[in-house]
């Protein structure tokens, strides 16, 4: 038995530009490593952060890793638009077929998975606990846990860039290619195994946050009280919980099929492929909603405070983020209309399709209208929103259209399909995710964003975004599949493909005033600095606390009496809490185990990638004594005195006067 | 999951907490479940010249092992009534008992997997024996977790009693082991009482 498996060292080299790859990642690892130990931050690193479960921390060590995520994904999205500008015939391109086919599957899963994802649960959060007036989600262990599993499955699939390679099937490996008998490289395996471990912190993490939502709640805060970002957390929780788990079955029927030869899905020995693009879709489509459901619950928080009115139609906004909850499972087979299902089954779902259209309508009907006759500032969370109405209502009509099977069997599989997706995941998940940001940023840091460099990245995004993806609509109908690492001139695709480059090259101007708004409002925060707290004039809990807040969040608990609890208590209407005495408040104490067991989750990933058939058990054994050793552990909690409440208390009164 | 010694107060809502967030951890495994159901159901016809559920499943056998599981599913319920009324001793007996049956049910799966693999009609043969041995399987590893699970425990309640702490976490065990007697009936009902007829 070889001690590494099937791991040698020719899975280090894959060719130049995976090379350049690699040494970036290196160097870029040893710079940090080195800087970490210059500054003597380990020390600080490890107590402060890594060993944390506090969840405004947490939160933010999501949405940094999903940012570095972002940087991977999008240099894959740079290569392909590259590629697909130049390699018209003659030319097919710089870059290899298969090394293409690992490209665009790479971008789609570190943007769905390790993007997207982290930065839901980083904004979830950072902002369920404040909102709805609690200290902690219910399991904070859980949730340490959550994230380093995440962490894990992200080093596996970067760890696929230096050693062997990326799955090459698409971001939902298909089978029968995506079966031994097809890639019989370690790609899928890589794909697999990050999945599975990061998936399962997701499913943590949904059980975490209903439990937080219906459990946590501050007295008086009813279910109809809910901030609208809240509701949207619960239901997009609700999907993690119920979408999930199918996702993790049908990736371990596929890992069965290729390691232990069984025939879920293969073409021999009664295999049916078909069950595995019923089964992917199945968490698939309700994944979609998983992710915008929070950017909806955003845009909810954001128009309504930047219009200094109350958000209209509440009830109805409930309703209709409930309604899409429910329907989203019952939408997934328009994914694969052209399957064969039969007329009377593509009717069924097309018009289910239709249907999730109306509560997603009601929504943007009700945003509109909280603006009209508001004051609206027009700030760059409300320019991200405004361009998400429009972005969001072309994807939206573009994929209405496609629920007709007659014009689905046109245009499926097409770039058409390519720029509708976008247009939903870039125009409405991202968007909002950035709206986001930048609303709550100061309550984590205490200083605001700078807004100047914010609306210059905001209009170089939508009109990077429009000239990106408004081509590729032509293109589908021109009759360009996806997913091609070359093409004949005589298409006549060309120039609209270089024009889409174009678009990425502006967004990609957009990202570097992104990036230079961080950096400016870092060295500007003194300037940006919010003493108050409250710097939006804003309507719910989370405002009426410090920025950033104590690690405890509220001194008192707060008491809700109605919609909107802060703005309530700032036009005088009542109380937020009676006078006091401050109280001794019970905390979760830092661990590092959650590290440590997705440190042997990693292991026993990278074991069955490589088939390092030792280190399976021992991983294994790992993560289960780690488990029993927390569960002996009798002091996981510790007291903060009520003297020190007191002092950190009068600290913030004197600061904010 | 949050452990702390608390005042008996609070220590009811966490127990609540703890206990709701245990139901739906079950609700999601349940849905892996479902997924299994589903495409055994999809593909338990898809034999591909190889043996039936008809030929394969012998009922006595299977009864047998139900009624092992049924039977550590009323041991568990008199450890929860030991536990109720403090009695750690009493607790840990029946926790004993139903680990027992647990590993006798267990025994008798991988008896009847080693006897079908050793024939020759292992999960590799066809469609069918893979999506049986993967949902019969899976729920398995969830009894096999279940008995180490108990292991822990057993020595949790032995040593520091009945708590509020150890409380919680027999009352997740509990709910744990009725689910998985559940998830049994129907796979004794779906794949072993239907295969048979």
């Amino acid at each position: 038995m070889n001690l590494f498996g099937d791991l040698t060292l020719a899975a280090l080299y894959n060719g130049p530009i995976v090379l350049a790859a690699q040494i970036l990642i290196a160097t870029l690892g040893l710079t940090l490593a080195v800087l970490l130990t210059y500054f003597k931050r380990w020390h600080w690193l490890w107590h402060e952060w890594l060993t944390s479960v506090d969840p405004k921390k947490i939160g933010v060590m999501y949405i940094v890793v999903a940012v570095v995520m972002l940087f991977r994904g999008l240099v894959d999205a740079a290569m392909m638009r590259a590629q697909q500008a130049i390699a018209a015939s003659p030319s097919t391109g710089y870059l290899e077929p298969h090394h293409f086919d690992q490209l665009f599957t790479a971008h789609g899963v570190i943007m769905i998975f390790f993007v997207a994802m982290p930065i839901m649960f980083g904004l979830l959060n950072i902002v369920v606990p404040l909102q709805i007036g609690a200290r902690d989600v219910a399991f904070p262990f859980l949730n340490s846990l959550s994230f380093w599993l995440f962490v894990a499955g992200a080093i596996l699939v970067n760890l696929s860039l230096v050693l062997g390679e990326f799955a090459a099937t698409g971001w939902l490996a298909y089978p029968p290619l995506s079966e031994m008998a097809y890639s019989p490289s370690v790609g899928v395996d890589y794909y697999i195994w990050s999945l599975q471990v990061a998936g399962l912190g997701s499913l943590f993490s949904g059980v975490n946050f209903i439990t937080t939502i219906l459990r946590m709640r501050a007295p008086g805060m009813t279910l109809m009280r809910m901030p609208i970002f809240v509701w949207t957390a619960l239901g997009s929780m609700g999907l993690v919980v119920f979408a999930f788990p199918i996702l993790t079955a049908t990736l371990a029927l596929l890992s069965l099929d290729r390691e232990l030869g069984m025939h879920f899905f293969t073409t021999g020995g009664g295999g049916n492929a078909m069950m595995y693009v019923n089964l992917i879709w199945a968490w698939g489509h309700p994944e979609v909603y998983i992710l915008i459901l929070p950017a909806f619950g955003v845009f909810s928080e954001v128009v309504a405070t930047f219009s200094q009115k109350r958000l209209f139609g509440y009830t109805s906004m409930v309703v209709a983020t409930m309604s899409i909850t429910v329907l989203s499972f019952t939408v997934w087979l328009h994914h694969f209309f052209t399957m064969g299902s039969g007329a009377r089954v593509n009717a069924v779902f097309g018009i289910a399709t239709m249907i999730i259209a109306i509560p997603t309508g009601v929504k943007i009907f009700n945003w509109l209208f909280t603006m009209y006759r508001g004051r609206v500032q027009f700030t760059s969370p409300i320019l991200w929103f405004l361009g998400f109405v429009l972005t969001f209502t072309i994807g939206g009509m573009t994929g209405v259209l496609m629920s007709m099977p007659p014009a689905d069997f046109q245009i499926h599989n097409s770039l058409f399909l390519v720029a509708h997706f976008h247009n939903m995941i870039i125009g409405g998940v991202l968007f909002g995710y950035f709206a986001g940001i930048t609303f709550w940023f100061p309550k984590i840091y205490g200083f605001k964003l700078d807004e100047r460099l914010g609306i210059y990245a905001f209009w170089f995004w939508v009109v990077g975004f429009l000239v990106a993806f408004i081509p590729l609509y032509m293109l589908g109908l021109m009759g360009m599949t996806r997913r091609l690492d070359h093409y004949e001139v005589a298409t006549g695709w060309q120039p609209l493909l270089i024009l889409a480059a174009v678009g990425g090259c502006i967004i990609l101007a957009g990202i570097l005033l992104q990036v230079a708004q961080f950096v400016v409002s870092f060295r500007n925060r003194k300037k940006l600095r919010d003493a108050t707290g409250d710097p939006w004039n804003g309507r719910t809990l989370e405002w009426s606390t410090s920025s950033p807040p104590p690690i405890y969040n509220f001194a008192h608990i707060p008491l809700v009496h109605g919609r909107d609890a802060f703005w309530g208590v700032k036009h005088m209407t009542h109380e937020l809490q009676a006078a006091q005495e401050y109280q001794d408040i019970e905390l979760p104490a830092n661990t590092a185990m959650g590290l440590y067991i997705s440190g042997f989750a990693f292991l026993a990933g990278f074991s069955l990638i490589w088939h390092v058939w030792w280190l399976l058990p021992v991983s294994i054994i790992g993560v289960i004594l780690c488990l029993i050793v927390r569960s002996f552990d009798m002091h996981t909690h510790y007291i903060i005195p009520a003297s020190e409440v007191a002092h950190i208390e009068r600290r913030r009164y004197h600061t904010s006067i | 999951m949050t452990t702390h010694p608390a005042h008996t107060e609070s220590s009811k809502h966490l127990e609540e907490t703890v206990t709701f967030g245990f139901w739906i951890y079950l609700m999601s495994d349940c849905l892996i479940f479902a997924s299994l159901f589903a495409t055994y159901g999809v593909l338990h016809n898809n034999t591909f010249g190889g043996p039936s559920a008809h030929e394969l499943f012998s009922l006595p056998f299977v009864l047998a092992e139900t009624l092992l599981l049924l039977t550590s599913s009323f041991t568990i319920g008199l450890a929860m009534l030991s536990a109720h009324h403090k009695r750690a001793g009493e607790t840990a007996f029946w926790m004993g008992v139903t680990f027992l049956l647990g590993v006798a049910f267990l025994g008798m799966e991988i008896s009847e997997f080693s006897n079908l693999i050793s024939e020759g009609h292992g999960p590799s043969l066809s469609a069918f024996l893979s999506a049986f041995f993967t949902l019969v399987g899976t729920h398995g590893l969830h009894v096999a977790l279940g008995a180490l699970w108990m292991v822990v425990l057993f020595a949790q309640v032995l040593y520091s009693g009945i708590t509020a702490f150890t409380m919680r976490r027999l009352l997740c065990l509990s709910l744990f082991w009725h689910f998985l007697d559940i998830v049994w009936i129907f796979i004794f009902t779906f794949v072993y009482l239907l295969g048979a007829f």
